[in-house]
């Protein structure tokens, strides 16, 4: 048994049944990791020796009637808050940055006896679909090291995808758990918005971010977010789903459950090969009893620059508090207040970061906020009003992740508006606090892994995993 | 959406972020390009739509008010930049 | 020409809970710096605000209390500028939909003139922090224990044409909001903050001239001595041909002057939007009868009360009621079977002097009602005289020491001991044989005389009722 074909339950199994100890499995990991990363460059901050220490106290406290994820060796974005373990967002300006404090969605996964292998990369403060915006160095797909990994999870979907730990929590605010995954061909979630507890996840928009798994499959999925999910007192926009034990209700029965294909996600700029690939998931779906049938969804026009209006405007005061004061880098050679702000903000944000600061600065400003900023509420409400609509007659949604297979390193970032652009099939399920998966569902012809994504209604995160994990269970040779 | 270099100085001034001649260019282009493309959303009419700002169906959500132990104030004080013993220090900002 | 002057008033006033607005660290003044602060109070990344419901309560309670329409479905939005202060560098505050909204507030001063303020809006929103500024080494230090701390800022109309309105209406806000139990309205400590915007007009005319607003004034004097003389500088800027200014204004209490604030290059473009990470309020009919149910006795309905039940003078109901502490203290006297005119007089005269001596608060004393009721009941038995009362209030007041063991110890009971007062009297006659002809030939001022060297030999603790009646029989069988 080579432990690294192990899914993480099948790993957390084999563990509480004796046949391979947490210290091995971290070893491995951590060898994995040394091998691979100075090619991908998925991990920012390795925390080795805490991992071992950590390994062995697990080790000795191993129960038979521990968690399903006990020991099981993972890696967290580097904007999720690590107590002791420096967290950089992957920008200049946090520096060593080391919270006092955890996020709840890695305390809980800490008590589910989780190992944290390291901070994995990403685009800088989230900013970004292809991890090549982040201070340290571009993320590489592991799949073809000359592409990107997506972003802006891209360092986590490229550790599971090079098996560097087996699983790892991202965050999504447009895309950025489940556009990566589509690219390097890992299954990531995101749950509703409230799902997850948000604290100690740096804020990029606040009313959108989500933490979620990114996983080798759909259960391993089910059970990091059985492990994390649920109210959190310290986010007050954290709820208790009302969907109890995920993982136990995988049964790949797809029977009775309706799903839509939305026509506007399969036209004009979508892959031929892609859409190929996620027209065939859906007969595949409909093999487990799925009723399947298109339906039109006439808001995907508008939900790019909703998206981008609202994600940056909230990104501008999110990132206001970096200023060189409190916390991470502060520039040198300032005159005064002012100029030790602008230079510690200049030299510390990178471009695409100072580009969404602008843009969101420019939407609240005096004389712009009803056109742009106001009106993006409305058309949000509008937008989360035909999904409302689609789900008084679908039980799920199906559309690609992504309109093309992971792009080559270097070709994105010169034209940004086309790279948001991108983000078409991805941001309306923030913009309207969806549960959504991507499932890999093939490949092109160079080998590059596509991803299908399933959309629930709120709250209708057991739904999603199901089906994607019904989808697994048909195509699994 | 016509987007000039002042109205980039103006939100630049506002982010407290400095453009160089050149950046001030590409960045005046590049939000010229976005925003005119989110000018489309003028298109759809939002007549009597209320702006939706929590997607969540939720209210009211609050705490006890109950004394919890403040942080130990080294904590808070180790990663500044710059400090003293207990406070942190900026340059002066009292008029 | 004759002016008018405009004013308005933006009150910030610090809520009475026990934890901060969005986090559960204390709200106690002082501290050593940055000890009653977590990593929300500091703005770390990846913290979240949680509203403590106490706020929600209070500022739902002050909003009642002014007249506010409640706003039923309200949120929160957040203020973005760049400041040491404010570590997040947005401060989380309301402006789309406050709390409360067209309120009332009828206030009355001077010889009884009354009129109604306006209440713009009534909001809840964070503290800033403290900046000290440490000149040996030209540098701001910043401490964050008052981040956090939950104010509710009170927006009225520009209704005043006077400082004297300004302070009954303040007074008036303070009162209530005391009476409520939601703020202890301490100006010394910042709990109370007043910005004061003022224009003035020509008398007669409804256009608004343009306005100053005034920062730092710390005591309802400074407030009334600011008004006058800003009133009085724009009128003369106006007359000499000059404009006034828009700007912020700050009093200098050592030069009795106003002087112009450096204004901040782009102010005022506050890129206001709803904040995100505290979900909207809704409020049901339910949760704002509970509150009307739970709302005290205002001063207003006291001071009617005061009237109707005790028998008294307006007047001597108003300054009963003025604050809170003072009106529980009568009423805890009352209750302890004062009799309810005597102990408004002692609160009046003896109580209000020492504090105003003392520059102390009615909340802050430590004289109890227990104290003021032994003291009546002493002189009402006959043991103390009202001189010596008052003697003995002055030297336990501040301590609240023992009153019967203050008697006790310095020999002050009253002597009504009947044959130690007749003996004396017999004394003082035969010592003032002029007087007592004087008396006999129809001068009555001869007798006051005589009572004053009884009380004299007694060294002022006779009972005067005693000496007075001894003294007439004993002359009257002469």
């Amino acid at each position: 048994m080579d432990i690294l074909d192990l899914t993480a339950l099948e790993l957390g199994q084999a563990i509480k049944a004796g046949q391979v100890t947490i210290p091995e499995a971290t070893r491995t990991a951590l060898e994995v990791i040394a091998r691979e990363n100075p090619k991908n460059n998925a991990f920012i901050t390795l925390c080795a020796d805490r991992a071992m220490d950590r390994a062995k106290a697990l080790q000795d406290g191993l129960r038979p009637d521990a968690p399903p994820l006990y020991g099981v060796p993972m890696a967290a974005k580097d904007n999720l808050c690590t107590q002791g373990v420096k967290t950089t967002c992957a920008s200049k300006i946090l520096g060593d940055f080391t919270p006092p404090y955890s996020a709840t969605a890695l305390e809980r996964l800490d008590s589910a006896g989780a190992v944290l292998l390291g901070k994995v990369n990403m685009d800088e403060f989230a900013m970004g679909s292809t991890s090549e915006t982040s201070f340290y160095g571009p993320v590489k797909n592991p799949r073809d090291l000359t592409r990107v990994p997506g972003g802006s999870s891209g360092g986590a979907a490229a550790a599971v995808a090079a098996r560097m730990g087996w699983y790892a929590l991202g965050s999504d605010t447009g895309g950025s758990i489940r556009q990566p995954g589509s690219y390097c061909g890992v299954t990531g979630m995101k749950p509703t918005y409230g799902a997850v507890s948000r604290y100690g996840l740096i804020a990029y928009a606040s009313s959108l971010d989500q933490i979620g798994p990114l996983c080798r499959d759909a259960r391993d999925c089910a059970a990091v977010l059985d492990a994390m999910a649920g109210r959190d007192r310290r986010d007050s926009t954290s709820v208790d789903g009302p969907y109890g034990n995920v993982l136990a209700q995988l049964d790949g029965d797809l029977r009775g459950v309706r799903i839509g294909l939305p026509r506007e996600c399969f036209g004009q700029g979508l892959d031929s090969q892609v859409e190929a690939a996620v027209r065939e998931m859906a007969r595949a779906l409909a093999g487990r009893g799925a009723a399947v049938e298109e339906f039109s969804l006439p808001v995907m026009d508008y939900v790019v620059p909703t998206y981008y209006i609202l994600a940056s405007a909230e990104a501008s005061s999110n990132l206001s508090r970096f200023d060189g004061v409190k916390y991470g880098w502060r520039a040198e050679g300032y005159e005064d207040l002012t100029d030790l702000y602008e230079k510690t903000r200049t030299q510390g944000f990178g471009k695409e970061v100072k580009r969404r600061i602008l843009l969101g600065t420019f939407v609240l400003s005096s004389g712009y906020f009803d056109a742009y900023y106001k009106k993006a509420l409305q058309v949000k409400s509008v937008i989360a009003g035909a999904y409302r609509d689609a789900f008084s007659k679908y039980d799920l949604l199906l559309t690609p992740v992504a309109p093309t297979t992971a792009p080559k390193l270097g070709q994105s970032l010169h034209d940004p508006l086309k790279m948001y652009l991108s983000d078409i099939y991805t941001v309306p399920v923030n913009l309207a606090g969806l549960p959504g998966v991507s499932v890999p569902c093939g490949a092109d012809r160079d080998g590059l892994p596509i991803g299908g994504q399933l959309i629930g209604p709120a709250m209708g995160d057991a739904l999603v995993l199901k089906a994607a994990d019904a989808y697994q269970q048909e195509v699994r040779p | 959406m016509k987007i000039t270099e002042e109205m980039v100085d103006y939100v630049a001034g506002l982010s407290r972020l400095r453009l160089d001649p050149e950046e001030r260019g590409d960045m005046t282009r590049e939000l010229e390009q976005i925003v005119s493309y989110m000018d489309v959303l003028s298109q759809v009419d939002t007549q009597g739509v209320e702006p939706l700002s929590h997607v969540l169906p939720v209210c009211n959500v609050t705490r006890p008010d109950v004394v919890e132990p403040s942080f130990d104030r080294e904590a808070l004080l180790r990663g500044a930049p710059k400090r003293d013993e207990a406070t942190f220090l900026v340059p002066k900002a009292v008029e | 020409m004759t002016w008018e002057t405009v004013i308005g008033l933006e009150t910030h006033v610090e809520l009475s809970t026990a934890t901060k607005i969005f986090c559960s660290c204390t709200t106690e003044f002082g501290g050593a710096p940055n000890t009653h602060c977590c990593p929300v109070c500091t703005g770390m990344p990846g913290t979240l605000p949680t509203l403590n419901e106490k706020v929600l309560e209070y500022a739902v309670k002050a909003s009642l209390a002014l007249g506010c329409t409640v706003t039923r479905r309200g949120r929160f939005d957040r203020k973005n500028y760049f400041y040491p202060d404010l570590p997040k560098a947005y401060q989380i505050s309301q402006l789309y939909l406050p709390i409360g909204r067209d309120g009332q507030v009828p206030i009355t001063w001077g010889d009884g003139e009354r009129k109604t303020i306006g209440i713009h809006e009534l909001h809840m929103e964070e503290d800033a922090g403290k900046l000290v500024h440490d000149p040996w080494q030209d540098l701001t230090q910043c401490d964050y224990n008052r981040c956090g701390v939950p104010l509710i800022e009170i927006v009225t109309e520009p209704d005043f044409r006077s400082g004297e309105e300004v302070i009954a209406y303040l007074e008036k806000l303070r009162s209530t909001l005391q009476y409520l139990g939601v703020s202890d309205c301490k100006m010394q400590e910042g709990s109370l903050r007043c910005d004061v915007n003022l224009s003035v007009r020509p008398a007669g005319t409804s256009e608004l001239g343009t306005r100053t607003e005034m920062k730092n004034l710390n005591s309802f004097k400074a407030i009334g001595r600011a008004i006058d003389y800003e009133a009085r500088r724009q009128i003369e800027r106006i007359e000499e041909g000059k404009r006034v200014v828009q700007e912020t204004r700050r009093w200098d209490e050592n030069k009795d002057a106003t002087y112009s604030m450096r204004s901040k290059e782009n102010a005022q473009d506050y890129r206001y939007f709803p904040e995100p990470d505290i979900p909207p309020i809704e409020l049901s009919d339910g949760y704002l009868d509970h509150l009307r149910a739970e709302m005290p006795e205002l001063a207003e309905a006291k001071q009617a009360r005061y009237q109707a039940q005790y028998g008294l003078s307006g007047y001597d109901a108003r300054m009963m009621t003025g604050e809170k502490a003072l009106a529980d203290f009568f009423e805890d006297c009352v209750a302890l079977g004062a009799e309810p005119k005597n102990a408004c007089n002692w609160i009046m005269t003896q109580i209000l002097r020492k504090l105003k001596e003392l520059g102390a608060e009615p909340g802050r004393m430590a004289f109890t009602p227990q104290s003021l009721c032994r003291l009546l009941a002493l002189v009402k038995e006959g043991s103390l005289n009202r001189n010596t009362a008052v003697a003995v209030f002055d030297a336990v007041f501040e301590t609240n020491g023992d009153i019967n063991e203050y008697v006790k110890a310095n020999g002050l009971s009253q002597v009504r001991d009947t044959g130690l007062i007749e003996s004396v009297v017999s004394q003082v006659i035969g010592d003032n044989p002029q007087s007592v002809s004087d008396l006999k030939a129809g001068k009555e001022k001869a007798f006051g005389f005589l009572v004053g060297q009884c009380m004299k030999v007694l060294k002022g603790q006779g009972d005067p009722k005693l000496v007075n009646q001894l003294l007439r029989e004993k002359l009257e069988k002469l």
